[in-house]
């Protein structure tokens, strides 16, 4: 047997997880009172957990290095959260949610917590109404839906273009609550720095306040990490800024084995680059391709006129546009999956029919949606015969109660109109599949560490759906980790508080001191960001939307070389005892330079294409990736051996008893 | 496009602070506020000076990190637009511009340009919730919301929690911001069973804080990148006298 035990229950997939709670052991109310756990997290799945492990009477801390909670990443995400409701009476289940979400993540994601995935979404939407969530509502009072890519069903929640925000708030507020009640001690303004493992099993972390810049050792019986995913080593990525890989990296170098690094999700629809000084990417709603049609001139000279700023794309007659999405995939059209209407931007663009100054961007063009819109509207108006104009004011007032947000931000951002001329966008890193390495209890290979979220790797295979990260969050937080952690727990409950004046904190807190002395130390010439733009373009080159084995042979040498630079060279000024934003910077690019490698061997590794991790070498004659099952169904978990080109690959099979394993289509 | 920054160095919480000119070149109009920063803070660590520091993390307008005084106006010239999203095509060539931190006693200064703004965890702590355990909820159609008084709730909870409003209140209030959370929670019947205690409590936390009394200046509601009505003030104000009375 692989050491890598998935403890998936047995019996058939539907009854797997009832089956599980019946039998996982559980803690009494009294008991819960002398346990403590720590999250690190207040996204989704932090604030989800830590509310709910608090309500049930666990001792909680909660981390994050935000000012506040509530400004975890997970505020920004937008379009909507995806849940088996089938309000809409459109054929919906929870077997659906799980056959597309299965199918979108290329058949490479372990199918029991997927299955489970669906199976808890429901309760999830009812969780988030109760506490106040304002979903958008048709005329009747009833929850709406809108369809996201990847489905053929409405099944997406959503409040407005900020869909996020409010379900942190809502995740936020029961967090705050139980703050209030003191069952929460939050530590905002702190950061992890390490994991500290005592006997086997994981007992507290090392966290730097990041006010006074003093280290500080935190026990408790379970540590759960909320963290996040790592976009942000590709430099530009739709992420925020401060996004990161240090917890899970610390944690991996402790014990935790990373899973599938190399799977990251480039979205298709973000605002196009604008030049050199730019520091993130903004991300324009997958929802946008419910209405947007995707499109670039069918001419050569088309495109190079517009490149050249000689012609717009109001300007190209109708017959004349390719609208190469609609074309390739009949069926799903604009709705494919984020990997695929990515690579198809990148096919464009590469093949030089992009359509702004650097031939990067494509158009997604509402002019069509606009007109739709206007009829329907003069129709519920009884307007007969209404002009061409009033269709088009109609039009965009639909439009705009839709997407107004998402419009004005394009504007801002852009400078121009998205009303008047059809919206530029071009992919961009958005999301990372792959995460810590845990089994279907969210247990890492470290015994008494959890992982949910996007730092975990279970749920979405190669590639995600569109409004399955929120749905994941939710359910590993809400849903999931209060009954599994019981299992763990419940051999704890005469352990007594964790200490923190053993040797082991002691070691941890000196490990993570000297590495902070080292940045300081190095006192070279050039600022942090430097090596991480250095770092980015590598990743984005080489380890990004395609790959090949020379590409990533290179990536890995080149990586290597900005490391050995970093450390020679790095500039930090200021105290390391103080508020100290370069310091905190430095201690993550120092980490994703030391990942990055990792996700490149891990891409070279994988002899096959799935999902978002495209090897040129492997394809169709159509361009789609080919999988290859026989010897790459498996999640690939990396232990780390002291370097990150010296990480051992384990493998766990990925079986799967409820769909065949088919090549994804999405004619 | 060049520009002079006059902006605020303060060391520490209890350092004494002051305004130090720099002038910044080869600006793009394209850049956000926060990437001309970043131009000037790459110059400063390269000169071996300190950066500034300044709070920020989505740079999109939704977190409600990022929070500067521009030229005296809370997060700069433009409207419905937070920090990190106003364009430096905003600004003529040449200009000189004032950049500080929010000021209010309940929100003092870290460092240069951040400052702490946990005081408003805090009165969400005291109210801004709805008491559900995980797992208590009824199904999601259960109680309809009419569309209306949803959308309403909704644009007051579009707010970011940047802490705009008290800095540019004359009297440094913080009613906007406990406005949106009360006003949401009213519209919605899911708020209702805890409508008294959470104005009250919220309220008091407030005070305690030691954020001032609204006078109806509207300030708030002009600089709020949220756009969040005063409206929701006066709601809160029906609210609190409702719950007297109860
Ligand atoms: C622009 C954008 C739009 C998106 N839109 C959607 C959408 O419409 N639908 C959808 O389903 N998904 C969407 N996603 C994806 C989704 O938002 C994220 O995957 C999800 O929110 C991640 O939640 P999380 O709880 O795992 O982590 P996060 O929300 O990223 O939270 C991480 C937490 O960990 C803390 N943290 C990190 N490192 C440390 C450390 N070392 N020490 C202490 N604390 C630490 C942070 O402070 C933060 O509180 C979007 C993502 C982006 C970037
Ligand atoms: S009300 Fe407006 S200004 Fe005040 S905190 Fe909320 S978003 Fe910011
Ligand atoms: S950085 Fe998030 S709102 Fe400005």
């Amino acid at each position: 047997m692989s050491i890598l035990d998935s403890k998936v229950p047995e019996g058939p997939i539907e009854r797997k997880w009832t089956a599980h709670k019946n039998h996982i052991h559980l803690v009494n109310p009294a008991n819960k009172r002398r346990i403590d756990v720590i999250v690190v997290g207040t996204g989704l799945a932090g604030s989800s957990a830590a509310a709910s492990l608090a309500e049930m009477g666990y001792n909680v801390k909660t981390f994050c290095y935000q000012d506040s909670a509530r400004r975890a990443h997970s505020i920004a995400a937008q379009g909507g959260i995806n849940a088996a409701k089938n309000y809409q009476n459109d054929g919906d289940s929870v077997y659906r949610l799980f056959y597309d979400t299965l199918k979108g993540g290329d058949y490479r994601s372990r199918e029991a917590n997927t299955y489970r995935l669906a199976e808890v979404s429901a309760s999830i939407i009812d969780q988030c109404v109760a506490q106040g969530v304002p979903f958008a509502r048709d005329y009747g009072g009833l929850l709406d839906n809108r369809s996201f890519g990847g489905a053929q069903v409405s099944r997406t929640f959503y409040a407005r273009g900020q869909t996020g925000q409010q379900l942190l708030l809502g995740a936020y507020s029961a967090l705050m609550r139980q703050v209030g009640k003191g069952k929460v001690k939050m530590y905002d303004r702190h950061e992890m720095l390490d994991l500290v493992v005592v006997g086997g099993k994981a007992r507290g972390i090392i966290a730097r306040n990041l006010v006074t810049g003093k280290l500080e050792r935190h026990g408790a019986h379970a540590v759960l990490l909320c963290t996040g995913g790592y976009g942000n080593v590709f430099f530009l990525s739709t992420n925020a800024m401060g996004c990161n890989v240090t917890a899970a990296w610390k944690s991996h170098k402790r014990g935790a084995f990373m899973a599938n690094p190399c799977y990251t999700q480039i979205h298709p629809t973000c605002i196009p680059v604008s030049g050199d000084h730019q520091s993130k990417l903004t991300l324009m709603s997958e929802s946008l391709r419910n209405d947007g049609r995707i499109w670039v001139p069918k001419k050569l000279e088309d495109a190079k006129a517009i490149q050249q700023g000689k012609k717009k794309g109001s300007d190209i007659a109708e017959e004349d546009r390719d609208y190469y999405l609609e074309r390739r995939y009949p069926s799903f059209g604009n709705l494919v999956p984020r990997d695929v209407a990515s690579r198809a931007a990148k096919e464009r663009c590469d093949a030089g029919f992009g359509v702004n100054r650097t031939g990067e961007a494509v158009y997604l063009d509402f002019s069509a949606a606009i007109e739709r819109y206007g009829k329907m509207e003069a129709n519920v108006h009884h307007i007969d015969n209404p002009s061409k104009e009033k269709v088009r004011e109609l039009g965009m007032k639909v439009v705009s109660a839709k997407y107004g947000n998402l419009f004005d931000m394009y504007e801002n951002i852009v400078g121009e109109n998205p009303y008047e001329h059809p919206m530029k966008i071009y992919p961009a890193v958005h999301y990372t599949m792959g995460g810590l390495w845990v089994d279907y209890n969210l247990q890492s290979t470290v015994p008494g560490m959890y992982v949910l979220g996007e730092a975990n790797f279970s749920d979405h295979g190669a590639n995600r759906l569109g409004a399955s990260a929120l749905m994941q969050g939710l359910a590993d937080g809400y849903f999931v980790i209060p009954y599994t952690i019981a299992d763990q727990l419940a051999g704890e409950i005469r352990t007594g508080p964790i200490k923190t004046d053993t040797t082991e904190f002691e070691q941890a807190e000196q490990h993570v001191r000297s590495r902070i002395e080292q940045l300081m130390n190095t006192k070279g010439t050039e600022p942090v960001d430097h090596f991480h733009k250095r770092l980015g373009k590598v990743m984005w080159d080489k380890c990004g939307m395609a790959r090949n084995a020379k590409g990533l042979q290179e990536a890995i040498e080149e990586i290597r070389r900005i490391r050995e630079d970093f450390w020679k060279n790095v500039r930090v000024p200021g105290k390391a005892d103080e508020f100290n934003q370069e310091l905190e910077k430095a201690g993550r690019v120092a980490d994703f330079l030391e990942l990055g490698e990792l996700m490149c061997k891990d891409a070279l590794h994988r002899n096959e294409s799935c999902g978002g991790h495209f090897r040129e070498e492997y394809q169709t004659e159509e361009g789609e990736a080919l999988r290859d099952d026989n010897n790459f169904a498996y999640v690939g978990a990396w232990e780390w051996k002291g370097d990150p080109g010296a990480a051992e690959l384990h493998k766990e099979a990925l079986k799967f008893t409820v769909l065949q394993l088919s090549q994804r289509s999405y004619k | 496009m060049k520009l002079t920054l006059k902006i605020w160095r303060q060391a520490g919480p209890k350092a004494k602070g002051q305004i130090v000119d720099y002038p910044v070149e080869g600006i793009s109009e394209d850049m956000s506020f926060l990437e001309m920063l970043d131009v000037l803070n790459d110059r400063l660590v390269r000169e071996g000076q300190e950066p500034v520091a300044f709070d920020h993390d989505c740079r999109e307008g939704i977190c409600g990190s990022c929070g500067i005084m521009i030229e005296g106006r809370a997060h700069g010239p433009n409207r419905k637009a937070a920090t990190c999203e106003l364009r430096m095509r905003s600004f003529p060539d040449g200009d000189t511009l004032t950049v500080e931190p929010w000021r209010a006693r309940p929100f003092p200064v870290i460092k240069d340009l951040v400052v702490d703004r946990t005081a408003f965890d805090r009165i969400m702590q005291a109210g801004g919730y709805v008491s559900v355990k995980t797992g208590q909820a009824p199904d999601a159609n259960a109680i309809p919301v009419p569309k209306h008084h949803a959308e309403e709730a909704m644009d007051a909870a579009a707010c970011i929690g940047c802490g705009a409003c008290v800095a540019t209140c004359p009297n440094g209030s913080a009613m906007l911001f406990v406005a949106a959370k009360v006003s949401q929670f009213a519209l919605l019947p899911q708020g209702h069973a805890e409508r008294k205690e959470r104005v009250e409590r919220m309220l008091a936390q407030m005070d305690t804080e030691g954020f001032g009394a609204c006078s109806n200046t509207y300030a708030c509601e002009a600089e709020c990148p949220k756009q969040i009505s005063v409206e929701h003030i006066a709601r809160l104000n029906r609210e609190f006298v409702r719950a007297k009375a109860l």
